[in-house]
């Protein structure tokens, strides 16, 4: 990759660019919250290939090691990459076999650094991540953006969540949400994007991350309603030969 | 040598150089660890050897060979055995080196496997490394004591004259490590810079403290490498580390030789063994000690070190850290102050030397305050001779 930055007229190349100039396969939203025993996070299962909802089974949460949970919107094809630094990474954590593993935050401003690397060589991995995660009762939630934005909250959102779901986490959320309302609150919040973000699909995870571990839910649907009046007659008040 | 002697039969030779080195276990323990029991055949080795620029000796010396080759398995099979009168150490002069420290009487023989660190010996030894644990020896004393929550580094600071300032041997290598080292003392900076590299990498990466066991480990994976390569040599510094984890309180020793191992309380340097003895009596209270007994501790170990000379800040360093207190050395007037609130108590008799001189007290050393230790500078009292630094 880094022979491409030294060859000026990358057009020129036989090759091609080798950098990533967009994304193709894409995650939408992630929502996360802290709850009372840990974290909660959803995400539903679809993969873009641009306006077409292409794939429908893309799992986009892993659990990281044993204190951590990464969830991803952006390039699928670049969270898999990631995945694989990150398993290289508890890997050898794991094998220094000495009583201390590597935590939510410790992952978390890897990552960073990850994607501000990739960022400052012009390659970025194009991913909005969102880590949650408990240690020795420390919960922790972050996200990192594609070009290197870090930081820590009590409630997290990617792409359209941000814009959709967070109002109505700044509004809802408080300390201490019990389990049943957590989900409650992530439930309002994926109907909300499924309704109005044209790249979701009625397939969503949730998944929670507590000192015992990390769970994913199976996937299922959320229930919508579409019986309004004004649904019924759409072309009530404009007729028109289409 | 010549290849095959015939005057020592193989078999002999092999039963010879199979002895096991439990016995040097005192002052050497790294031999246990480091090096199989089981030596290979030493003589049968010698044909290969032929090609070797090794001196050949002269005829008329193949006779006091074997007498040097007999002279280092007397030293394996009785080690408290003296072979040395005052005449027959000028007659194997070429072949022994014998220190004449108080207390570490070791007796290190010549021989030609100890030119190179990448030549064993036919016992399996590497001599060059065994060497460099020497150099250890020959620095002043450090100590280090650990309890469930704190670690204390204690070290013996003497300056080569009353002109200079005195070295600096306690190093901070991060808010919640620190090390102490005994040797080579420029050995010893190299790799505290070493250390605080490796400690603010790790803190760029993951925002969190080096756990203290990984950075010894890269350490002591560090020292390994000097004993393999023909154009290194070994670093000739021992590094007491101390720090904090998520874990709790840890203290370690790195050899030169590339092992490290964990300890409740340690001491190394010069006349470190009277110290060891004073932390083996004490060491099961180590644990569940409190901040201010853990310095009194290391203070009075490093006094056992002085033998007979007063213990004062001017001549020794403190430095702590512990759970919520990042690593920092003791400043005088503290040391000082605790100094005297022991020796008023005065529970643990210092070790009585008579004293071989007097040389004035330590004073005006560049950047310590003087002032501090007004009380003894001022009036200079009759010490012990000027110890190796």
């Amino acid at each position: 990759m880094e022979s491409n930055q030294s060859k000026p007229g990358l057009l020129c190349n036989p090759e091609g660019s080798q950098r990533t100039l967009y994304p193709y396969v894409t995650g939408t939203s992630v929502v996360a919250l802290k709850y009372k025993d840990g974290i909660l996070m959803a995400a539903d299962m679809g993969g873009s290939y641009g306006s077409t909802l292409r794939y429908k089974s893309v799992e986009r949460m892993k659990p990281v090691g044993k204190h951590s949970l990464l969830g991803a919107s952006g390039e699928i094809s670049d969270f898999q990459e990631l995945l694989r630094y990150l398993d290289e990474l508890i890997l050898y954590d794991n094998m220094w076999d000495d009583g201390n593993s590597l935590g939510p935050k410790e992952v978390h401003n890897y990552l960073t650094r990850v994607m501000y690397n990739r960022r400052n060589k012009f390659n970025p991995l194009w991913n909005s991540l969102v880590l949650g995660g408990v240690k020795k009762g420390q919960k922790y939630l972050g996200m990192v953006s594609m070009i290197g934005v870090n930081f820590e909250d009590n409630h997290v959102a990617t792409g359209f969540g941000n814009h959709l779901a967070r109002p109505i986490l700044r509004d809802e959320w408080h300390e201490n949400l019990t389990f049943e309302e957590g989900v409650k609150l992530l439930e309002k919040c994926m109907r909300v994007l499924l309704y109005r973000d044209r790249s979701a699909v009625n397939k969503l995870q949730i998944s929670k991350i507590t000192e015992e571990g990390v769970t994913i839910s199976q996937p299922y649907s959320l229930k919508t309603f579409w019986g309004f009046s004004a649904f019924e007659n759409p072309t009530l008040g404009a007729e028109g030969s289409w | 040598m010549t290849p095959i002697s015939p005057h020592k039969p193989a078999h002999l030779c092999l039963l010879q150089s199979s002895l096991s080195y439990s016995h040097l276990a005192p002052s050497n323990p790294f031999l246990i660890l480091a090096y199989d029991k089981i030596a290979v055949a030493s003589h049968r080795l010698e044909p290969m050897r032929k090609g070797k620029r090794k001196k050949k000796p002269s005829p008329g010396s193949s006779q006091r060979e074997r007498e040097s080759q007999s002279h280092l398995l007397e030293q394996k099979e009785n080690p408290n055995k003296n072979p040395h009168s005052f005449t027959e150490r000028e007659r194997h002069c070429d072949f022994c080196l014998e220190r004449e420290t108080k207390n570490d009487a070791v007796k290190m023989f010549r021989n030609q496997y100890d030119t190179d660190v990448t030549t064993w010996s036919p016992a399996g030894r590497l001599f060059q490394v065994e060497y460099a644990m020497e150099a250890v020896k020959q620095g002043s004393a450090a100590i280090g004591l650990r309890s469930k929550t704190h670690v204390v580094l204690a070290c013996v600071n003497k300056a080569n004259s009353e002109l200079s300032s005195h070295q600096k041997k306690i190093f901070k290598v991060d808010d919640h490590i620190g090390v102490a080292i005994a040797g080579l003392t420029a050995d010893g900076r190299v790799l505290s810079r070493y250390m605080r590299s490796e400690a603010i990498n790790y803190n760029y990466t993951y925002e969190s403290p080096l756990p203290v066991g990984r950075l010894v480990v890269q350490l002591a994976d560090k020292a390994q490498v000097c004993t393999q390569r023909s154009w290194k040599r070994p670093y000739g510094v021992g590094l007491l580390v101390g720090g904090l984890d998520e874990s709790g309180a840890h203290l370690y020793y790195n050899c030169p030789s590339g092992n490290y191992f964990e300890y409740q309380a340690f001491a190394i340097g010069s006349r470190s063994q009277a110290a060891k003895t004073y932390l083996e009596r004490r060491f099961e209270n180590f644990t569940g000690s409190t901040r201010e007994d853990l310095i009194k501790d290391a203070l009075i170990a490093t006094r056992e070190t002085l033998q007979g000379e007063k213990l004062r800040s001017s001549i020794c360093t403190i430095a702590v850290v512990g759970v919520g207190e990042p690593f920092h050395i003791l400043d005088q007037d503290t040391v000082q102050k605790l100094i005297d609130a022991f020796e008023i108590v005065q529970d643990e008799a210092p070790a009585a030397e008579p004293d071989a001189g007097a040389e004035p007290a330590a004073a005006a050393e560049e950047g310590e305050g003087s002032g501090a230790g007004a009380d003894q500078a001022a009036v200079p009292e009759p010490d012990v001779a000027p110890m190796d630094i």
